[in-house]
């Protein structure tokens, strides 16, 4: 009875003497709990890239600094989720107004290949002009979408053509570009526009 | 007066039946055998796109199944009848390369998302308003031809709803 005793005691002090080193200690913490920003817990999203925008500007992580950030992924060959994508965000971006100058939104492509900067610019110009696309040389496009943590890959058509398997998530970022969560495809548009209103305000 | 009254007056009457056709046109349904389509549409491309997407309902009356195993337009360099899916947040396309099947009785409904015909190499992208004709090919009931409207870019919905 008493050597039960004594093990609770004995363990009670390490849990608390523990509990003290994680709380003090900001290395233990950060090993146990994650860094906060760079998180050491959790894969980070996101990072430095280099691109070249659709007017065929160089631009990096830093010009996107300052506001906070929507990405999402895509390509011009895409009949069906990518316009969609790109009308929806639109429409996210009518409703929020003269609140949506305070976000940086680029449309990001997969498949640098067909998508130049000057196909990127007619491809997004039907949708609000404040999206920007992004496009590089595939080494570029291909750190980037590592970067993000976006699959891609390209797959043959029937017909000599082909077409590209890609995350289809929308990717939000605060203004220092670290990542703060992501809006799923199709996600209802309630939902998405708190998202981004919360991004706003938090930033 | 009286001829301007009787000038615009003619008009309306031309206008209508027009009007009253291209909403008629747009709406109808089509059939071949036991195979009928409608609700189909298609949508705008931006400059540059080169691909597009068409979405219909078809209904097989029959008692046999039947198959979507090819389309052509003249808009296209080619078709082909493709699948949509999302895998764990990852957007696949595939070919349907042995078709789509049409149950017995039954119907399957093309929609953003999901199962659609694809045009690929469109030279000359569509724009929103354009009736687009499409030779749909059956295994069964054969060649089936429809118009299809052109909504807007990125809808998700058939031009003709209003909601
Ligand atoms: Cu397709």
């Amino acid at each position: 009875m008493r050597t039960i005793r004594w093990t609770a005691w004995i363990l009670v002090v390490l849990v608390a003497g523990l509990t003290v080193a994680v709380l003090v200690s900001p290395n233990i913490r950060d090993n146990l709990l994650g860094k906060p920003g760079t998180g050491s817990g959790v894969a980070a999203i996101g990072g430095a890239f280099t691109m070249v925008d659709h007017t065929g500007k160089p631009v990096s992580d830093r010009d996107f600094v300052g506001k906070p950030s929507v990405y999402f992924f895509g390509f011009t060959h895409c009949p069906d989720v990518c316009p969609t994508s790109l009308y929806d965000i639109s429409t996210l971006m009518e409703d929020l107004g003269p609140e949506a100058d305070k976000l940086n939104v680029s449309f990001v492509t997969v498949d640098p290949e067909r998508d130049t900067a000057q196909v990127m610019s007619d491809y997004i110009s039907p949708f609000d002009s404040r999206i920007v696309g992004l496009t590089g040389t595939p080494e570029q496009v291909s750190d980037m979408t590592k970067a993000f943590r976006v699959f891609s890959r390209k797959v043959n058509l029937e017909d000599g053509g082909y077409t590209m398997d890609h995350t289809a998530t929308i990717y939000l970022m605060d203004a220092e570009g670290t990542f703060a969560g992501t809006i799923a495809y199709g996600e209802d548009t309630e939902t998405a526009l708190g998202k981004l209103r919360n991004l706003i305000a938090r930033s | 007066m009286r001829k301007f009254a009787l000038t615009l007056a003619t008009l309306v009457a031309l206008a209508l039946p027009l009007t009253a056709q291209a909403d008629d046109h747009a709406k109808k349904t089509h059939t071949a055998g036991d195979i009928t389509v409608s609700d189909h549409w298609t949508r705008a491309m931006p400059p540059a796109a080169a691909v597009g997407g068409g979405f219909m309902v078809i209904t097989n009356a029959g008692s046999e199944p039947d198959r979507l195993v090819g389309l052509s337009t003249p808009r296209a360099g080619s078709g082909e009848v493709h699948e949509m899916k999302m895998d764990g947040g990852v957007m696949k396309m595939r070919e349907l390369a042995d078709g789509l099947e049409i149950p017995a009785g039954g119907s399957v409904t093309l929609e953003p998302g999901g199962y659609h015909v694809m045009f690929m190499g469109v030279e000359d992208g569509f724009k929103e308003g354009e009736m687009i004709p499409v030779t749909l090919v059956f295994e069964k009931a054969g060649a089936l031809e429809i118009m299809m409207p052109a909504g807007p870019v990125g809808s998700k919905m058939h031009p003709g709803h209003t909601h």
